[in-house]
């Protein structure tokens, strides 16, 4: 995953390689431009537009009146016409004033024109909590969008699959929801994940969308998980490696498409599949993954899957109640037991 | 069928309605004194000493509990300063039992109605004595007992459910309204445009209230619309609209008295765009340096509305130097001392996680609850017993 070129050396925050894979793209393609709330000379207040206006100017870096119904309707209107679009909705929890746009046009003028209108958008949005900003603040929603056909879900877990990923993006002739977990942003007062900040290549790269990430190999278990939840697998992978058991950790990276055959594959190997999802516990991403290894093969699994996922209650601020919600690596090690137990 | 009241023309002629310049209503200079040819308004020593002393305390909270917040005792916090005539001057000028729909920076509202110095911080500090149960993120006040809507971070989503609100009272015959408060950028949202026609269609006891105080978040105004501010816009619904200098106290509670009025005996809403200036960051998240200059800020310092009070109060031997001494020093040991208690209390219990998600705990949440338990049984040194400090909001 890390590369061996001498500006792979350079660390960056997610923040930063979102806006490196944007300013990059907007130098090659005209057709590039970004809208949003405060995403102008603030740079966005996760920071992932940082020095696009000073670069670009206000033509093409726009901030906009608050309406994500005006702006997100009119990147879809604008990538119809030829345009690719950036717009970022400031926190996922904001989708009910503009879900319209985004899941009846955007995700289905392509289907329902014949083909014949593309609608190449990057819709990033902030998702995750676990720094008290309650319930319409730090939802994830992964399984609503994700469960939304017409578009792309990715959700990085670290700045180098965000660049690859974030230009991937912006190439796709496929809208793509752009999901970045505040934990990861580098934004100190979001309470930084450390592990998201890696050495990232200055030059440009893509990384496939829909390409899930082996990020630390095992035999005991399978532990599956996405953006913020990968790191608390893999501080879990470490615990249960201190008492003897190897733990397999599986990055989704990509929702939608998703990568079933990692999935299976890993699980075939380990026998046992733990997900990991900050998102709501019931019809979302950790049943859809339970699913499609079950589906396909229910012999393989030695224990019944678990899931460790946030309860289907709405996020808390207080910061007790919220750290009692959240997944968290000890939940994953005590979920991980209790599959041995039974 | 369509019809018009329009006249019929035979040029073509275009307009953007500029030719038609809305005032702004002023009563107080900065001195204290009457503009020439203002009328002093009708409001009593005790009326009139009730909103100074909100207006105090609402800055003396807001300063002491950023600082809070910048020493990590509170994970969030959001700033009324500059805005205290606006937002307690409208509200002083309703029947205390008139619902308020705010969107977030209305504290000033809850002090003015008797919202006490422990009711505000059990909420700040999500404790087991918060009415919200710890749910809700700092500022995110509610009082039912208050009338005032637990407010809702979505923008623009409580200018709507005000509009259903006052509806309801008319429909229940009552001589109550709703207000409701919003900034200049979340009238841009397409609730804003909505619930306006909405309510002057249906006739509804409601007041829109603007706070335009210069900036959603990093964006100035100039950015969020092209036309002379956000009144213009009652025209279109053929609503009733004044514009009022929102750091004139008298002025705001003269235009909010009259339009209560207006909306209580006639069921006519009418909207009330405030022209103020938020003289703080956004929020604790913000750092307004990136994209304003000290001297706009010192501009409107100038103009603090609460100093503006002060001397009008002065004048009419309302209020003395001791007076405003001694009212500044009981306040800043109160917000102290009442913030010192509430910070020890401890958070809501483990149960209340599931509870009010519905009106019974489903056998799913039931199941998750039992889960849980059994997991903090076993790890309780990872979950702190304490109502620790978060981390902080946008
Ligand atoms: C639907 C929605 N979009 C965006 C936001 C993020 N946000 C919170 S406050 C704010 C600025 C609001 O400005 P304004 O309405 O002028 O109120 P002020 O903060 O100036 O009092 C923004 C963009 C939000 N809370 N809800
Ligand atoms: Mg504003």
């Amino acid at each position: 995953m890390t590369t061996t070129t001498s500006a792979g050396t350079r660390k960056l925050t997610i923040a930063r390689a979102m806006a490196e894979a944007t300013a990059q793209e907007m130098r090659n393609d005209p057709r590039v431009f970004v809208m949003g709330e405060d995403i102008g000379p603030l740079g966005g207040v996760f920071g992932n537009t940082r020095g696009l206006y000073d670069e670009f100017g206000p033509e093409r870096v726009r901030d906009t009146p608050i309406s994500e119904t005006a702006f997100i309707g009119a990147a879809v209107g604008a990538a119809s016409d030829g345009m690719r679009p950036i717009v970022e909705l400031m926190f996922v929890d904001f989708f009910g004033v503009c879900m319209d746009a985004i899941y009846n046009l955007m995700a289905k003028n392509t289907y329902f024109s014949g083909g014949k209108v593309k609608v190449p958008m990057v819709l990033m949005t902030s998702t995750g909590g676990g720094y008290s900003d309650a319930g319409q603040h730090s939802q994830c929603l992964y399984g609503t969008f994700a469960h939304l056909p017409g578009m792309k879900v990715v959700a990085p877990s670290n700045a180098y699959d965000a660049k690859g990923l974030m230009t991937a993006a912006i190439h796709d002739d496929n809208p793509v929801v752009f999901m970045y977990h505040k934990s990861l942003q580098g934004m100190g007062w979001l309470g930084t994940e450390k592990g998201a900040t890696v050495p990232v290549p200055e030059e440009s790269y893509t990384l496939e969308i829909g390409k899930a990430a082996v990020v630390r190999e095992g035999h005991d278990v399978t532990l599956v998980s996405l953006a913020a939840g990968v790191h608390h697998c893999l501080r879990a992978a470490q615990a249960l490696e201190d008492e003897g058991f190897s733990a397999e950790v599986v990055d989704l990276r990509s929702l939608v498409p998703l990568d079933r055959e990692t999935l299976r594959a890993s699980v075939a190997k380990t026998g046992r599949l733990i997900v990991v999802d900050e998102d709501y516990h019931s019809f979302g991403v950790s049943g859809e993954i339970i699913a499609s290894v079950v589906e396909h093969d229910h012999a393989c699994l030695k224990a019944a899957p678990r899931r460790v996922a946030y309860p289907d209650i709405p996020i808390p601020f207080a910061p007790t109640m919220e750290q009692w919600a959240l997944p968290n690596a000890d939940k994953i090690v005590d979920a991980f037991h209790q599959m041995m137990l039974s | 069928m369509t019809t018009t009241r329009s006249e019929v023309t035979y040029t073509p002629t275009f307009t953007d309605g500029d030719e038609f310049r809305l005032p702004t209503f002023k009563l107080l200079q900065q001195d204290g004194t009457l503009y020439d040819g203002a009328e002093a308004p009708d409001l009593d020593r005790d009326k009139a000493l009730r909103i100074y002393r909100a207006m105090l305390f609402t800055r003396v909270l807001d300063e002491r509990m950023m600082a809070a917040q910048r020493q990590g005792r509170l994970s969030f916090y959001m700033q009324c300063t500059g805005e205290e005539a606006a937002v307690i001057g409208s509200t002083a000028a309703l029947d205390d039992a008139d619902m308020i729909m705010a969107q977030y920076r209305e504290q000033g509202a809850l002090a003015y109605r008797g919202f006490t110095t422990d009711e505000f911080m059990n909420q700040l500090f999500g404790n087991e004595q918060d009415y919200g149960k710890g749910r809700q993120m700092p500022i995110h006040y509610g009082s039912a007992k208050l009338h005032y809507m637990t407010i809702s971070s979505p923008l623009a989503t409580q200018i709507p459910q005000a509009v259903g609100y006052a509806y309801g009272q008319k429909l229940a015959g009552e001589k109550h309204c709703t207000i409701t408060y919003f900034g200049e950028g979340a009238a841009s949202e397409g609730d804003f445009h909505a619930a306006l026609n909405m309510a002057t269609v249906h006739k509804v006891p409601v007041i829109f209230f603007c706070r335009n105080n210069g900036y959603a978040i990093s964006t100035p105004t100039i950015e969020q619309f092209a036309a002379d501010g956000v009144a213009p816009r009652a025209f279109g619904y053929k609503m009733q609209v004044i514009r009022v200098d929102g750091n004139d106290v008298l002025a705001v509670h003269e235009a909010t008295r009259i339009a209560r009025r207006m909306v209580v005996e006639n069921n006519s809403p009418v909207l009330i765009e405030a022209m103020t200036y938020r003289l703080a960051a956004h929020s604790s998240s913000d750092d307004p340096s990136g994209y304003r200059s000290r001297k706009e800020e010192e501009a409107w310092r100038e103009k603090d509305p609460i100093l503006r009070m002060r001397h009008w109060l002065q004048d009419r031997e309302w209020w003395s130097e001791d007076d405003e001494k001694a009212l500044q020093e009981s306040l800043r040991r109160e917000v102290l001392e009442t913030m010192k208690r509430a910070e020890k209390r401890q958070p809501p219990a483990l149960e209340t996680l599931v509870s009010d998600v519905y009106d019974v705990i489903t056998p799913a949440l039931a199941e998750q609850l039992e889960q849980l338990k059994a997991h903090i049984r076993k790890y309780p040194e990872a979950y702190p017993k304490s109502a620790g400090r978060g981390k902080g909001g946008a």
